[in-house]
């Protein structure tokens, strides 16, 4: 009754249709647009070659808390071939735009905290020195080691003639007296048509977006650079559903032995428009 | 080390505060004179309202509403102020936004889309109760 009760209340509450870069690691400087909740389910799959297949899989609230300021909430879970489904841990994030208009590239800053455990295969960032190693380990022991985490991204972005270029470094510390690990990602997408079609479609160039995602490690605080760390490239493409939800899909390559060889990921989004009005007096204003 | 990145965050969250402090509406002073004279490559196109229209539905309609007239605490866009603005002050207002005061900014739909809803906004009627 309640999830009836839920499903009739996003149903009943606008939907909107935001254009959004079809990325799965990189941040662009798009914001969610305030009041309104993004639902998004991310997967990354894979079967390393020592390893079992595993499915990660984080779905994401993300909410627009004002028109700069974006919060939001992962919950991540994995499962894995032969092994078991475990809970990997929540993360909460913040973004915020400190330049409030549109510049040839724009800062974003980004905070994150993680409460994951060593189970968790969401695959949302890569840094220090992860590698295909991590994805080994069963996850009966994995699970119970805990990973209490910062994460801070400065983001840059911008676009220019259709296309969104987007690039992200990544400072990432385990709160267990960790050292600083650091990462990377860039990424750049295009809608498939520029021009809006006078006709409603779903198979219209304009909902269809392609680019290319390349990020990695960058080693950590001791032992900085490229050394002993995986690195990523994935095409990327998208597709907005009018109305509907928007779904994406990538193949990640690891362009090094150190990497997994390849990643599959699938990305299902949904926005709801406005749910903070519901928690908001009604007023008008001209 | 620690307090320092955190008085260097809460500085990056206050700070746009701080710096914006304006009435709504005076985005149209701040466009810059080579935005506002801008013209409208969608002018002559003839689907361009229809499209414009679309896009609004899909874009803007669940703060505006699907007529335009406004929800709750967002604005009408069936103003003077709209309908004065040129093709080039309001493209400058989609691509940038006034995220101070929650309207977002739309630099994420291509440039040619924002001005096929120039051309629908400014399809629009002004209500003649709606003075701004």
């Amino acid at each position: 009754m309640k999830k009836i009760a839920l499903l009739a209340l996003i149903l009943a509450v606008p939907r909107l249709w935001s254009q959004e870069v079809p990325y799965f690691v990189t941040y662009s400087h798009h914001m969610e647009e305030p009041g309104s909740l993004e639902l998004e389910s991310k997967t990354a799959m894979d079967k390393p070659d020592a390893g079992n297949q595993f499915f990660g899989n984080s779905v994401e609230f993300e909410y627009g808390t004002t028109a700069w300021w974006t919060s939001e909430l992962y919950l991540d879970a994995t499962s894995t071939v032969g092994e078991s489904t475990v809970f990997g841990g929540f993360r909460l994030e913040n973004r915020v735009r400190p330049l409030l208009q549109e510049h040839w590239i724009n800062p974003v800053l980004y905070v994150e905290f993680e409460d994951i455990n060593e189970a968790d295969k969401s695959i949302l960032e890569v840094v220090g020195h992860d590698g295909k190693s991590d994805f080994l380990n069963n996850t009966s022991e994995t699970r119970k080691v805990k990973q209490r985490e910062l994460e801070l991204k400065l983001i840059f972005s911008s676009d220019a003639k259709g296309w969104n270029y987007s690039e992200n470094v990544i400072f990432e510390k385990n709160l267990n007296n960790s050292p600083w690990e650091f990462g990377y990602a860039f990424a750049l997408s295009r809608p498939l048509g520029l021009k809006a079609s006078a006709r409603e479609c779903s198979f219209c160039r304009q909902n269809f977006s392609a680019g290319a995602e390349l990020y990695g490690g960058l080693g950590d605080r001791y032992t900085p650079g490229l050394r002993n760390t995986s690195q990523y490239l994935s095409p990327v493409v998208g597709w907005q559903i009018p109305n509907g939800p928007r779904l994406s899909f990538a193949t990640s390559f690891g362009l090094n032995d150190y990497s997994l060889a390849h990643i599959y990921r699938v990305g299902l989004a949904y926005e709801v428009g406005q749910v903070g009005s519901l928690f908001h007096r009604k007023g008008t204003r001209p | 080390m620690n307090r320092k990145l955190f008085l260097l965050l809460l500085l990056a969250g206050v700070v746009p505060i701080g710096v914006v402090a304006e009435n709504h509406g005076q985005w149209i002073a701040r466009v810059p004179a080579q935005d506002r004279s801008q013209s409208n490559p969608m002018a002559t196109d003839p689907s361009a309202i229809t499209a414009g229209k679309i896009l609004f539905e899909q874009h803007c309609a669940s703060c505006h509403g699907e007529d335009a007239r406004g929800t709750g605490r967002r604005p009408s866009l069936h103003t003077s102020r709209v309908h004065r603005a040129t093709d080039g002050e309001l493209q400058w207002l989609l691509r940038n936004g006034s995220l101070i005061h929650g309207m977002p900014a739309w630099s994420s739909l291509p440039e040619v889309q924002r001005w096929q809803l120039v051309r629908y906004l400014h399809s629009l009627d002004p209500d003649p109760q709606q003075q701004q």
